[in-house]
């Protein structure tokens, strides 16, 4: 008999995690196969959703797909716990599977994520689900899917690399700075969804699993641990994340990425870490090490 | 007063085994095993429970079958699995449409390795749609006493060494064989007892 088997969820009229066994078992075999084939988009029979697309629903499927009532579930957008979408989604699960959440990167064992991936690095087991828009990194430059098909089958990506190459000749560098094509283990092309390109150095050679779900479009693509993610580039012209003059006004950080934030109407402005858990862990480590010192030198006083 | 008998009957006659016992969290944690098995290839995943299986799938095998397979899924058994209590059990439990013909089959169970088909007779997906291949689950006698084999590629950090037990002769000759269709070709889950390991397409191996 299951251990699991007198387990209950909040709202019972639903099956665990919301969806249906069987569309369960349909989006699973497309993950192991996205798994098999990195950066190889799968079709898959994306569901209707309790909420509209573009706020999650392909990340959602993957996530109920791949979640057990013992994981511990973070969801973050743009680095941060506590906006819209984040805690509406985290909302949804603690609703259709009781499943236990946090703001911690470190503990959750499933993250879904939109347009970051966290500060921390991941760990072996961890899951990382990416919320994707528009899963065809090809769709601008040929809106065709028979034709983009056929590109990626073929490898031929010339195209991505022209228009790479047109920023050059207008501006003297790349100008993407989001959703940055990038190669997976050398052969496929793929949209990492939009994070900044400065995440996608972490895609490379992540020991976590990191899914991608697209519900509009249907599709879900993976990179697999300790896989090559290559961002396009040329040798003249090679790949640079962005970087900032300060440091993070509340943390200090200069490692991590940083949103500008406006503070009042006369063009006041602070830069603060995208990634809040990164930046609360990081003022309560400082604030413990100060009260550390702040103890030591009261007691020598 | 009931009309059905409490337990299905094969068509022989004979009792059925029983499916998952919790058929949502039973499956949803052989699952995860199933991801991070291919996710990280070349690791034996244990399942964390086991299952009544019928003859001749082992728990892992039966324990896949029932998380995987369903009737969207024509699958493929060898001899061995289709003479046993497996093939009725299958096709009970995951409605699973049974085929003869290993090119068009979504799935392939094989628990007699020695005698499986040559890997390119199963369905390596087609250009386009690469992910439409045959993922066979291949029941083994062992992970660690056979012939050494270096594996690498995505999931694995350097290589790993993994000694799998009873796979035919030419099986890892095959497999490069397979390697040279990328992005189509066949993947392979392995079982043995209540454990599984992942072989995707990628993943390089010297014999």
């Amino acid at each position: 008999m299951s251990p699991t088997a007198a387990l209950v969820h909040k709202d019972d009229g639903y099956n665990f995690a919301y969806l249906d066994e069987q569309t369960k078992r349909m989006i699973r075999r497309s993950l192991l196969k996205a798994l098999s084939i990195p950066g190889y988009q799968v079709p898959f029979g994306g569901r209707e959703m309790p909420l509209a697309y573009g706020w999650g629903t392909g990340g959602i499927q993957v996530t109920a797909s791949v979640i057990g009532p013992d994981d511990v579930l973070k969801v973050i957008d743009q680095g941060a716990d506590d906006t819209t979408n984040a805690v509406s989604i985290r909302r949804f699960f603690q609703t259709v599977c009781d499943v236990a959440v946090t703001e911690s990167t470190a503990e959750a064992t499933v993250v879904q994520t939109r347009h970051r991936v966290p500060e921390t690095p991941l760990k072996e087991g961890q899951v990382l689900v990416y919320q994707v828009p528009q899963p065809e990194p090809l769709k601008k430059i040929e809106p065709r899917e028979t034709e983009t098909r056929k590109m990626h089958a073929y490898a031929e990506y010339g195209a991505m690399q022209v228009t790479l190459y047109e920023d050059v000749a207008h501006f003297g560098r790349i100008a993407k700075t989001y959703d940055y094509p990038a190669v997976i283990n050398g052969r496929h092309l793929m949209s990492p969804s939009p994070i900044p390109k400065f995440d996608n150095p972490k895609m490379e050679m992540n020991p976590a699993i990191q899914l991608f779900g697209a519900g509009r479009e249907k599709r879900i693509y993976a990179v697999p641990p300790y896989t090559s993610v290559r961002s396009l580039d040329f040798d003249d012209h090679p790949f640079e994340v962005q970087t900032w003059k300060g440091s993070c006004a509340l943390c200090g950080s200069t490692t991590s990425y940083l949103d500008e934030v406006i503070t009042d109407d006369r063009g006041s402005r602070m830069f603060v870490c995208s990634d809040t858990d990164f930046c609360n862990t990081r003022q309560a480590e400082a604030a413990a090490a100060k009260a550390a010192v702040d103890k030591v030198s009261g007691e020598e006083a | 007063m009931t009309l059905q008998s409490p337990t299905p009957m094969s068509s022989d006659g004979a009792a059925l085994k029983p499916g998952f016992a919790d058929p949502v969290f039973d499956a949803q944690a052989v699952f995860r095993a199933a991801l991070v098995a291919i996710a990280y290839p070349g690791r034996a995943i244990p399942l964390d429970r086991t299952f009544a299986a019928p003859r001749p799938l082992s728990s892992a095998t039966a324990a896949l079958c029932l998380t995987l397979m369903d009737f969207e899924t024509p699958a493929w058994l060898d001899r061995q699995t289709a003479s046993g209590e497996a093939s009725a059990w299958l096709r009970f439990h995951c409605g699973l449409p049974l085929i003869d013909d290993t090119s068009t089959a979504r799935f392939a169970v094989g628990t007699d390795a020695l005698n499986l088909p040559h890997l390119l007779e199963f369905h390596p997906g087609e250009i386009e749609y690469p992910d439409r291949s045959t993922t066979l689950v291949i029941q083994v006698k062992s992970f660690t006493d056979g012939p050494v084999t270096t594996w690498t590629g995505p999931g694995i950090k350097g290589s790993a060494t993994i000694a799998i037990d009873g796979l035919p002769f030419w099986f890892w000759s095959d497999w490069d064989l397979n390697s040279e269709l990328y992005p189509r070709g066949v993947d392979v889950i392995f079982t043995c007892g209540n454990a599984l390991m992942g072989l995707p397409r990628t993943i390089k191996v010297e014999a």
